[in-house]
């Protein structure tokens, strides 16, 4: 046996804190100005908006594989709770077991080689010695026999990283959601969606179908090859640092959205990002679909006066279909007069980066 | 890159299996292993012909299981472009060459109760690692395996040995036959059947299927095309703003490759749809031999797949 951490050996990094009851969660300095502002105009409109997932800047959510950040520890710590109160969080159907293997190959290479003082992976041949530091965990299992370990492997690995995950199976010439490890999720369900194929599962968004964005998405997927991976944004607004907004538990925080004031609004509204992420599996020919969320202040983002001004525009101007959708209507208006402050009518700069 | 991530790899083994197939091992440059795949995958060979570029894909052959090496099998085809020529003739142990990130184009369906496929010669190679994968997990499957003669049956004692009955050998010259409606009439509800093997083998393992009531989405096959040879055309690329002349033994791609133009691609073999070109304009005839547009598609002539498609006529341009 190795030496077994204990969570909370690096509360010098990562952050003690909530995302329900009394809602802790905020971002540092450092967090801030590393979040994922995702408008890189100042408005907005669907798009396929995908681009090699290749590292990107130095300290940015972009130079990893799977970003680890200040957040990783607390946000295993909800998932567990959510998984703990409903279990159907996480399925994986039965001919999907070799895609979660190859999903917790690739996290477990990737964050060993890029995080190596976090995360340890050593092999023997097919018996593999894990060391998730943070977590506190030090796991030996034989790779491919679920027999060695204390869940699924697709189960294993997502309850140490951050960000849902589905996994998509690929037969005649689609998509099917066949696993998901769903728990802080923009209002859809993972137990409702299993089983559905790509334009099944995509059906309630709006106006996108029209300008033939899953048609494209679609095609575009069936050839992502292993080795290439691809990411894209997505965003939406969520009142209180919830990752989990589920409708499962709609009782319990849709209401919270009638609980602004001009006064609590800067600090209760979130800027919810998704950084998405799609990897072609090479052992089962599925794709994993990383769906990692970001949840960022109205008050943490006006600290750069670039993403003030342009945040401002894009709630102002947004459709009001896209708007619906994402669930901030009855909101907006409040939300632009707050950000209006922020403001000055001066041109911003092309791109999303805080400085440039 | 238009053509994916790259492997360097070294090849490590040539052996040759009978009078028309080589075997070949690669072993990745840098001593690692090599991603691992899935069964039915292929990965497209680059090959420098004396200056000319070649890129064939064929399918891996070896246990995914295995990453420490890929292997493949070339059937020289004398008559052919020179691919597999350049594979059986020049292809040394130490060479260095370059492959595409394995691609599945023929994968296995999880879900099937059971796998039932049919090989004609040198079809068999995606069922070798398909295979390999099955008996690792404990699928079940079984081979119906044609070949024209004993002597070429690639393979055969190997799979005779590790599946035993699962398998069955068919030979032309001995004038036994695959009881196909028999077999399929044998097989329990779940059943999925795959083939790959010559065209007449595929269309008539499929339209029998059918025939039966298999559902369509419960059968598989693959079929590479090799690109062909043709009269010379000359094809204008209006965004490239070039004319180009795609020679005899050339495919359009190869001659947009050739004149520095970067041109999507995967299979480079008509199947996987990723090299699909706009057609601007066309006074001629579009010679199309992909499986990937429909037949509507052939017919509106706004579309070709430059790794297998001619042309012949006075002029075409394409958005490219």
């Amino acid at each position: 046996m190795g030496i077994v951490f204990k969570p909370g050996e690096f509360r010098d990094y990562f952050r003690s804190e909530t995302f329900r009851n009394d809602f802790t969660y905020r971002n540092s300095p450092e967090g801030i100005r590393r979040f994922p502002f995702p408008f890189d105009r100042d408005d907005y409109m669907y798009s396929v908006n995908m681009e090699p997932h290749v590292p990107g800047r130095k300290g940015s959510v972009f130079e990893h594989t799977f970003d680890v950040d200040e957040h990783y520890v607390s946000e295993m710590i909800d998932r567990a709770k959510v998984l703990a109160e409903d279990p159907l969080r996480c399925q994986s159907l039965p001919h999907m077991t070799l895609a979660g293997w190859d999903l917790l190959e690739l996290i477990m290479e990737s964050k060993a080689k890029e995080y190596p003082h976090w995360f340890s992976l050593t092999k023997d041949g097919d018996k593999w010695h894990w060391i998730n530091r943070p977590l506190g965990i030090d796991q030996h299992f034989t790779f491919l026999d679920e027999s060695t370990l204390p869940y699924g492997p697709f189960e294993y690995i997502t309850r140490q990283t951050q960000g849902d995950f589905s996994l998509q199976d690929e037969r005649d010439n689609d998509l099917w959601m066949d696993a998901g490890m769903i728990t802080s999720q923009a209002d859809w369900s993972l137990d409702f969606d299993i089983g559905m194929s790509f334009m099944e599962w995509h059906a309630p968004v709006p106006l996108a179908h029209e300008k033939g964005i899953f048609d494209r998405a679609l095609k575009f997927l069936l050839k992502l090859q292993h080795g290439a991976p691809v990411r894209r944004f997505n965003w939406t607004m969520t009142v209180n640092p919830l990752l989990d907004t589920s409708p499962e538990n709609y009782p319990k925080w849709g209401t919270m959205k009638t609980s602004l004031t001009p006064e609590n609004l800067g600090d209760k509204m979130h800027l919810r990002v998704e950084l998405q992420g799609l990897f072609r599996l090479p052992r089962s020919n599925a794709i994993a679909f990383s769906i990692r969320c970001y949840l960022g202040k109205f008050e943490e983002l006006v600290t750069i006066p670039k993403w003030g001004r342009r945040l401002h525009r894009v709630v102002r101007d947004v459709h009001p279909d896209v708007a619906a959708y994402k669930g901030f209507l009855r909101n907006r208006d409040a939300m632009t007069a707050w950000l209006s402050t922020y403001d000055d009518g001066k041109p911003t700069s092309p791109g999303w980066w805080p400085e440039d | 890159m238009s053509g994916g991530a790259k492997l360097l790899v070294r090849v490590a083994e040539v052996v040759v299996v009978n009078e028309l197939i080589k075997r070949f091992r690669f072993v990745s440059r840098d001593g690692g292993p090599l991603p691992a795949f899935s069964g039915g995958a292929h990965t497209v060979v680059e090959m420098d012909d004396n200056g000319t570029r070649r890129l064939n894909p064929y399918s891996l052959m070896s246990s995914p299981q295995d990453v420490s090496g890929y292997e493949i099998s070339v059937r020289r085809d004398d008559a052919g472009r020179g691919g597999s020529l350049f594979m059986h003739n020049h292809v040394k142990v130490g060479m260095e060459m370059v492959l595409s990130y394995p691609v599945n184009l023929f994968a296995l369906d999880n879900r099937a109760k059971k796998h039932v496929m049919i090989a004609g010669g040198i079809g068999i190679t995606p069922f070798l690692a398909q295979m390999a994968q099955l008996h690792h997990f404990g699928g079940k499957f079984e081979l119906h395996y044609s070949a024209r003669s004993r002597s070429l049956g690639a393979y055969m004692d190997r799979l005779a040995e590790r599946y035993d009955s699962k398998v069955h050998f068919y030979f032309d010259e001995e004038k036994q036959a695959i009881d196909l409606s028999r077999i399929l009439s044998m097989q329990p509800l779940g059943t999925h059947l795959y083939v790959c093997g010559p065209k007449g083998m595929i269309n008539w393992v499929l339209s029998t299927a059918s025939k039966m009531g298999w559902p369509e989405k419960a059968l598989h096959h693959e079929e590479f095309l090799a690109p062909g040879t043709g009269k010379p055309f000359d094809v204008k690329l209006a965004t490239s703003n070039k004319t180009i002349t795609v020679g005899t033994a050339q495919s359009l791609l190869e001659a947009m490759e050739a004149a520095g133009v970067d041109a999507p691609y995967m299979c480079r073999g008509g199947a996987c749809g990723q090299c699909e070109t706009n057609v601007i304009s066309c006074d001629g005839n579009i010679l199309h031999r992909d499986h990937w547009l429909t037949e509507e598609e052939h017919a509106a002539g706004l579309k070709i797949m430059p790794c297998v498609s001619r042309f012949e006529g006075k002029s075409i341009t394409i958005e490219r």
